[in-house]
């Protein structure tokens, strides 16, 4: 009887400690971490660990798209958009122990806006000359007033992590699930459970369920697929669609599409006037009947299942569907129709010669795309392009250059005629659009740093774009950004291609993955991530 | 090793002859995509299957091999030529003109020609054609690829310059001129012609190095390097044996090459 008692002692801890998760996860980060510094942050690794082991105020949860409060239990914003005072959750510590209070915030916010240090993150709430004001009322409240209104500042501190004012190891000192334990340049980046997380799941649970993670950090996305179809590492957080279907082939249940994402490949025409293309050429780039009739005269639909093999989406417009607020649902995608877009190209006095399409100055259409070299995705989008195009008489040659050739081409001699990129869209909303769609932005990119707007649409979108920067009524900011959505549509500076979806690989073994459309994709939950009982008894 | 000089010149005029006639060979053209069947395995219609887009990969295999080919032979021979007349002109004259042409090789085979190529590629006009293209592309090869050549003939004309043969030549009142093109030229030919075999191989490689870099031949045209591309990736190698074509063509290209070369190094 009493070794009956003692073995379902025993089974109930183990189903307890299963339940409860433990165990190392191991992903990759495919860079060097510049910096463990939560307010240098510029690079990719450096935010991946930085999401995994910072503090915030508030986050964004990347499956619902909403804001969530997280060290602050309520914010409350000025109506000019310059303030916002936190009530702060009591009884926190930071991993090394020292106690988290509105000291921590004041101190985190006037390293953020120092402009001494140039911080990326910072720069998102630099709107104004003048100083950042902080008021600590209280142990858990406080007061930060910026110079000048601040679009969306409650959804920016989704970056900011919290540093201890306190702790002598700065770096060290973290509030979220994990902290960093050991690091090898190189090799490895050791994350370990924070003792001190204040989360607990429903049943009362300290989180986060695993107790540590090690970032292996390699570069080969190859050896990074080998690694995980042999169960040495648990997850790839974003894998392209050749390696999706490897995985879901080879590792049932391991593949995961959460849908179209909000990540665009796009092409554009150099309209700089200052560029050293002929004035026939910069004459078609700024025509829209030109640009539009390229959109419709390139079959989407087979980029997306051909190039993506079906993991990627026709574009509507300059936001994706997957932003679940933002995006304009009156936009319709733009279809394949080759003979529209003769017709758009005859109201310009273009027509066909011989099989060429011919200008009404009688220059046969020939025009290059660049695009970089070694993205066989990008080279085979254009391939594509080349064969579409070559149907209505338009001669398209593909260029790919090395990356700083091309970054110099496109923002320093302007000695181009046609792009092919893609962007990565981190974040929702019309926030990080403004220093693209601005026609003074040097990131304007088919006609950048203009004096003043060189067309009565662009001077439309200066003006919606300022209007909905300092509105702080989400309805009326949406009703900018969806007629700057429409003009953009309608104008085409931007030839929008396809949405990739948002792919990854996880190990079947992990429990609670709910992969998003957001960055990151799968560990976005990263403190309810957990192995299941028999890899956790392992 | 007589059989293996033959087996290799059969193959090599084989693959020759057969990119020469790749306009008859070819069952489509290299450019026309089959959007309806990429990735096909080989069929009667496509014989070695199609790439991802659906492009018959025999036809672009008999293109791309006209011109790895064609190509790389011609930047041999301007490299070869430019060899002889540096390295022999310098050998030939000794003292300073031989300083100064070695310090020039010296300092083409100091530069990192990978990244000399990309620089020079990125500096060429946007709108070319694609065999425009690929011509500068091995023309560039061609005239970085002078510079060891150079320094061998260099080495071999100096023997020559002082030989027994030449002196009785000049003591018979041969001028210079004569001496150069009539006695030392000829005697310098096999030196000249393992320099262009040696660099038949190494071209086709550069090509295809550029081409694995995305910097080789621009689309739709294929090459050797450019099909070598669609082995990038693990999803490349997996299931599809035809894939490698290109690479064994490759393979058994070189081979030949080298083993004509070494036959022209033996002594007969």
């Amino acid at each position: 009887m009493r070794s009956r008692a003692i073995l379902f002692a025993l089974l109930t801890l183990t189903v307890v400690a299963g339940a409860q998760g433990g165990g190392q996860l191991r992903f990759c980060l495919h860079s060097e971490p510049k910096t463990f510094d939560p307010v240098l942050v510029d690079d990719d690794a450096s935010e991946r660990v930085r999401y995994m082991t910072g503090g915030f105020l508030m986050r964004l949860n990347r499956l619902t798209q909403q804001l969530e409060p997280e060290l602050a239990t309520s914010w409350k914003l000025s109506n000019d958009g310059r303030t916002i005072s936190f009530q702060l959750r009591e009884g926190l510590h930071f991993s090394d122990g020292t106690t988290f209070s509105a000291d921590d915030v004041a101190y985190t916010l006037q390293r953020l806006m120092d402009p001494n240090l140039h911080s990326t993150t910072g720069d998102a709430f630099r709107s104004g000359d003048g100083k950042l004001q902080t008021q600590v009322s209280g142990p858990n409240k406080v007061t930060v007033t910026f110079p000048a209104p601040v679009a969306s500042l409650d959804t920016k501190f989704d970056q900011v992590a919290i540093l201890s004012a306190k702790s002598p190891k700065k770096e060290m000192a973290v509030l979220g699930p994990f902290y960093i334990a050991d690091y090898k340049a190189g090799a490895y980046v050791q994350l370990n459970r924070n003792p001190n997380y204040w989360k607990h799941d429903e049943q009362g649970r300290p989180l986060p369920y695993l107790d540590s993670i090690r970032l292996d950090i390699q570069q080969n996305r190859d050896a990074e697929m080998l690694r995980f179809l042999r169960g040495e590492i648990d997850l790839i957080d974003t894998v392209d669609a050749e390696y999706f279907n490897r995985a879901q082939s080879e590792q049932i249940g391991s593949a995961h599409d959460a849908g179209v994402s909000l990540d665009p490949e796009q092409l554009w025409f150099n309209q700089t006037a200052k560029s050293p293309i002929p004035a026939y050429k910069r004459a078609w780039f700024r025509s829209t009947n030109f640009r539009v009739a390229i959109w419709e005269a390139v079959n989407r639909d087979d980029m997306a299942r051909l190039v993506y093999r079906g993991r990627a989406q026709a574009a509507v417009g300059l936001l994706s569907p997957a932003d679940k607020f933002w995006f304009n649902t009156s936009l319709r995608t733009r279809p394949y129709d080759p003979q529209n877009a003769l017709k758009l190209l005859a109201q310009d006095g273009f027509h066909q010669q011989n099989g060429k399409l011919i200008d009404r100055d009688g220059h046969s259409v020939e025009f290059s795309l660049v695009t970089g070299a070694g993205n066989k995705t990008r080279e085979r989008m254009a391939t594509m392009m080349q064969e579409d195009l070559s149907k209505i008489g338009i001669k398209l040659n593909v260029v790919t250059l090395d990356f700083p050739s091309l970054i110099e081409r496109i923002t320093r001699t302007f000695d181009y005629e046609a792009c092919l990129l893609g962007l990565t869209n981190m974040t929702l909303g019309p926030d990080a659009q403004m220093n693209v769609w601005l026609s003074s932005a040097e990131n304007h990119q088919w006609n950048p740093s203009q004096k003043q707007p060189e067309t009565a649409w662009e001077a439309e979108i200066d003006r919606l774009m300022r209007a909905q920067a300092s509105s702080l009524d989400p309805k009326k900011r949406k009703e900018d950004f969806d007629r700057v959505q429409q003009i953009a549509w309608e104008q085409a500076p931007f030839i929008y291609l396809v949405n990739r979806h948002a792919l990854s690989a996880v190990s079947p073994k992990l429990h609670n993955v709910q992969p998003a459309v957001l960055q990151p994709y799968v560990y976005w939950n990263i403190d309810r991530l957990a192995r299941n009982a028999e890899s956790a008894s392992k | 090793m007589r059989w293996l000089r033959y087996i290799s010149i059969g193959i090599l005029a084989t693959v020759f002859l057969a990119s020469l006639f790749a306009g008859t060979l070819a069952p489509a053209p290299y450019a026309k995509q089959f959007r309806e069947e990429p990735d096909a395995a080989p069929t009667r219609q496509h014989w070695l299957g199609t790439d991802d887009l659906g492009r018959d990969r025999f036809s672009r295999v008999l293109y791309g091999t006209r011109i790895s080919l064609l190509l790389a032979p011609a930047a041999a021979f301007l490299a070869a030529a430019l060899a002889g007349i540096l390295g022999g002109v310098a050998g030939y004259l000794g003292g300073w003109t031989e300083r100064s042409l070695m310090a020039a090789a010296d300092l083409v085979l100091s530069l990192p020609w990978l990244f000399l190529l990309l620089a020079v590629r990125a500096l060429l006009p946007l709108n070319v054609e694609p065999l425009q293209s690929v011509t500068i592309t091995f023309l560039i090869l061609g005239c970085l690829g002078w510079a060891a050549g150079a320094r061998v003939v260099c080495a071999g004309a100096g023997a020559l310059r002082n030989s027994d043969f030449a002196l009785q030549a000049r003591a018979l009142g041969c001028s210079e001129a004569r001496l150069l093109l009539r006695h030392l030229a000829p005697n310098l030919r096999p030196l000249l012609l393992a320099q262009f075999w040696i660099s038949v191989p190494v071209f086709i490689l550069a090509e295809a190095n550029l081409g694995i870099l995305g910097l080789g031949v621009s689309e739709p045209l294929p090459s050797w390097g450019s099909l070598l591309r669609e082995l990038e990736g693990l999803t490349a190698i997996s299931g599809k044996p035809w894939v490698f074509v290109p690479l064994l063509l490759l393979i058994v290209s070189v081979t030949a090459f080298q083993v004509l070369l070494v036959d022209q190094e033996m002594p007969s």
